[in-house]
């Protein structure tokens, strides 16, 4: 713990922290253009010098020289404001004057710290520097005239997202960003590097145009494409949401979001279930909410209805719509629509118990059944540091590219029972060992099986526990802890018949078995759902509502309405309610605090911000035997979910990220 | 500001264009015998895991594979530096950034003898300006390949030959202290087929030793003198 003076000010920096480092901790504000908290340390933006003594009587980089003991930090001497101004002046050189038609304007690094720290007017006559833009794909516009050369971009790529696909080509005032023959950046972070670049060199393309950040209004919200729980920013300006940024969670998404996690907003306002339909010979014609409601009551579910919950739901409507069904009579409950039946008795059994935090301290992972790019491609950012500090990684399941050195052992699933020798004694003898079930492996009866490795391998010691399960849903963990499930799963429901079947934006669910029901669609888009629904109740999307959501690792968020539903629709607790009056049963609350408390009352972790605990793992049963060729459920990681299948962008992505489909030729 | 000629150069050293006849032609690059064990030479030279280190020299093999088999200096085609990647297994942009960030890769075809002028200060002091005069007497333009194939000039900044300018480095050699004249005849030889004497043409000198004579430290010529009495 070296001790250091920072302005006079004496303090003690954590060993191996850089002079950088040190100021933030005395609070001084240091200005930074390369320097990134999550990226290796480039030092090659020079703004931020200080005075350092001893050493050369120059300014020093700060971002790359370690504090040691006895330093005296000077951040405001006029040598250091000197320095910083030149700094500006020559980064500036070659950037260009376009703030008025930049992106960036208005949240860049470079317009601030220019004003903050830089000279008032230029003493520059030359010509400047231009530099054509490059191709990156649909989702990532370049002006690389403003690009101001600090690399974060190539080190993200590099060291975070393990595609290396950006770099820096030829040298000193030639220097340009690239990807290799401007291919598209292909990975599923890759917007990122937006948000990284310091100046408007790379800016969003959808948003391109649409908005300053000072019109938007700024809600926080937790992302709902997949079962991480990413901590988003939803930007909105009057009833449209422009984009959604992440927010700063080290335990859950770090800084980070995946590209669908970014750009499905976009498909917020296209496809949108915005009245009543009600299907009339065949065919669906709008109607009043009046009478979908007495013709849902005409069709006298008693105790002959069911509910069935989305992807994207959040724990305020399936508790409402649970209540409402209890209500009548019946406990047809169930959110595993693909039809999984994997023992739910016991919630630690089902959790990512780790966390994805711990995740990367583990030194030996075996992971079963699960595309982690695609179903929590930032999970797969924890891997990658996991591996790069020397865990290793065993798969069982079709091959698909890691970012990292890892063996895929076979794709059957029956490998849990016989596992080849290295492997065992790679698990069993690792000090922080971790077993990752995927949701397509749970399907194949991998759950006890794993669980009985987990026995044998003591996956849960003092201060680790291994045992994790992998969702992808983001309502799942939600609907498990509100028992919002069937010990047979969908193929239960479909046998009791019900005559009212209540779907809550369940799209992945296969209609077939429920032929003779009167299908109530609530939800918020006209996808798979809606397409073989008799009645269409519209409901709010996830920005569109305040709900309460539960990662996979059982981390309870909650997420606020950032703009109002579009037309007719409403909030999903409010239908649900609504349809209470018309079947003549009361649900016990008449407003969303209500609603809310008596949710809690039942489940009381829901009403925690924090991780949920459910206790110790199960015994494992060891005559359950898994067997079966694993084969993943996402096909395509742009459509899947009916907002991302809605949006534009997404399907752009998909067409010439996945499918190769040529690019159009843009037409600037 | 940069002269118009180096903003020239410079573009002239983006990579060759990618396109079917590139592909067609290298696509199928490979390393010669010979040059596929001195690659393995080359990659043990670095410790076990750090086998990327060798790509300068491996850049460098391969440039001159692709020279032997067109006849010329060299140069680096992108399924080259593709298949340089693959054999290092390292990703292609890495390779592209060494190889476009040093002058000595060729990124576009060259002609036998790739003449690099030196225009720095100390050689425009001592005639570099005549000695770019007489390349262009024979038909050579900055940043082109003659007709007949044999001839690429660039002019080049410093080159490390202060002392025995003006230079000009052809291929792997130095010739330095030139005059228009003694340029021509070393082109002549090269044109020849001959290999001319590398180094300094001045006649009476060895190497970068000062013109006239040494003019300190005379006694050292003879013996190896100790001045340390005299200090």
């Amino acid at each position: 713990m070296p001790k250091v003076t920072v302005d006079g000010q004496e303090l003690e920096v954590p060993d191996g922290a850089t002079v950088l480092q040190a100021c933030e901790l005395a609070g001084k504000e240091i200005p930074r253009f390369c320097y990134h908290e999550r990226l290796s340390i480039a030092g090659n933006c020079r703004m931020c010098l200080v005075e350092v003594k001893p050493g050369p009587p120059k300014p020093q980089a700060s971002c790359a020289l370690p504090a040691t003991e006895g330093q005296e930090i000077r951040t405001d001497t006029p040598m250091v404001k000197k320095a910083r101004e030149g700094v500006m002046e020559f980064l500036l050189i070659n950037h260009p004057l376009d703030c008025p038609i930049c992106d960036q304007g208005g949240e860049c690094d470079l317009q601030d710290q220019s004003l903050a720290y830089g000279r008032g007017a230029s003493r520059y006559h030359e010509n400047k520097r231009a530099v054509t833009s490059k191709n990156m794909g649909p989702l990532i516009k370049t002006i690389m005239t403003r690009c101001i050369h600090c690399t974060r971009c190539v080190r993200f790529s590099e060291e975070v997202a393990g595609v290396d696909e950006i770099g820096a080509l030829y040298r000193g005032e030639n220097l340009q960003i690239t990807t290799y023959l401007e291919q598209a950046a292909k990975h599923e972070l890759s917007a990122n590097v937006i948000d990284l670049c310091p100046v408007g060199a790379l800016t969003s393309r959808p948003y391109a145009y649409e908005a300053r950040p000072w019109e938007l209004k700024k809600t926080l919200s937790i992302d709902i494409s997949d079962a991480m729980g990413a901590n988003i920013r939803v930007d909105s300006r009057g009833r449209e949401v422009l984009r959604a940024l992440p927010r700063i969670n080290d335990d859950v998404n770090e800084e980070w979001i995946s590209d669908k996690a970014r750009y499905q907003v976009e498909g917020l306002t296209r496809r949108r279930l915005d009245k009543v339909w009600i299907r009339k010979a065949g065919k669906l014609q709008p109607a009043s909410w009046n009478e979908a409601f007495e013709l849902i009551a005409a069709a006298k579910p008693g105790k002959d209805i069911a509910a069935i919950a989305g992807d994207l739901v959040d724990c305020e409507t399936m508790f409402a719509a649970k209540k409402l069904v209890n209500a009548l009579g019946s406990d047809l409950v169930e959110s595993r629509q693909t039809g999984m039946t994997y023992d739910v008795s016991n919630l630690a059994a089902v959790n990512f118990n780790t966390s994805f935090a711990e995740i990367e301290n583990a030194d030996a992972i075996l992971i079963v059944g699960s595309h982690i790019r695609w179903e929590a491609a930032l999970l797969n950012v924890r891997l990658r540091k996991a591996a790069k500090r020397g865990a290793q990684i065993f798969l069982i399941g079709p091959e698909w590219e890691t970012t990292y050195p890892a063996e895929f052992l076979g794709e059957n699933v029956s490998l849990l029972h016989d596992l080849p020798a290295h492997v065992a004694k790679a698990m069993s003898g690792a000090e922080r060992p971790a077993v990752i079930v995927g949701g397509a492996a749970l399907a194949k009866g991998a759950l006890h099986p794993a669980l009985a490795l987990a026995e044998e391998w003591k996956l849960v010691r003092e201060g680790w526990n291994g045992f994790n399960v992998l969702h992808f849903s983001a309502a799942r963990m939600g609907s498990l802890m509100l028992g919002f499930a069937q010990k047979g799963g969908m193929a239960d429901l479909a046998a009791a018949k019900p005559k009212v079947v209540l779907s809550l934006g369940a799209d992945e669910m296969d209609y077939e078995p429920f032929a003779d029901a009167l299908k109530v669609y609530i939800g918020h888009h006209g996808d798979k759902g809606a397409h073989a629904a008799e009645i269409i109740l519209p409901a709010s999307a996830f920005t569109e509502k305040a709900g309460t959501y539960v990662n996979t690792e059982g981390r309870v968020q909650f997420a606020d309405k950032a703009v109002f539903a579009p037309g007719d629709a409403r909030e999903d607790w409010t239908i649900l309610r609504a349809l209470a009056d018309a079947l003549g049963v009361s649900v016990g609350f008449d407003s969303f605090d209500q609603l809310r408390a008596a949710m809690i009352a039942e489940v009381p972790a829901l009403g925690v911000e924090g991780l949920a605990d459910y206790g110790a793992l199960p015994a494992a049963d060891s005559s359950v035997k898994a067997d079966g060729a694993i084969s993943y459920p996402i096909k395509d990681f742009y459509m899947t979910n009916p907002i991302a299948r809605a949006s534009a962008v997404m399907q752009q992505c998909s067409a010439e990220l996945l499918h190769g489909e040529a690019l159009p030729e843009a037409a600037e | 500001m940069l002269s118009s000629g180096v903003c020239s150069l410079m573009a002239e050293r983006a990579p060759a264009p990618d396109s079917p006849e590139l592909r067609e032609r290298w696509g199928n690059f490979a390393w010669t015998p010979e040059n596929a064990e001195q690659a393995k030479k080359v990659v043990a030279r670095y410790p076990e895991g750090r086998q990327k280190s060798a790509v300068m020299p491996l850049l460098d093999l391969a440039q001159r594979q692709v020279g032997a088999e067109t006849d010329t200096q060299g140069w680096l085609p992108l399924p080259v530096m593709e298949y340089i990647a693959g054999y290092l297994d390292m990703p292609i942009i890495r390779v592209l950034e060494v190889a476009t960030f040093y002058t000595m890769y060729n990124l576009a075809p060259v002609g036998k003898f790739h003449v690099q002028v030196c225009g720095t200060t100390p050689c425009m002091l001592r005639g570099s300006d005549d000695i770019l005069d007489a390349c262009y007497k024979r038909g050579m333009k900055q940043g082109h390949t003659t007709e007949d194939g044999l001839w690429t000039l660039t002019e080049v900044e410093c080159m490390g030959n202060c002392a025995t300018a003006p230079m000009v480095q052809i291929n792997d050699d130095n010739y330095e202290d030139l005059t228009p004249e003694r340029l021509d005849k070393v082109l002549d030889a090269l044109a020849a087929g001959e290999i001319p004497k590398a180094g300094t043409q001045e006649p009476g000198r060895h190497t970068s030793e000062p013109s006239g004579g040494p003019t300190t430290l005379k006694d050292m010529v003879a013996e190896n003198h100790d001045y340390r009495g005299e200090w």
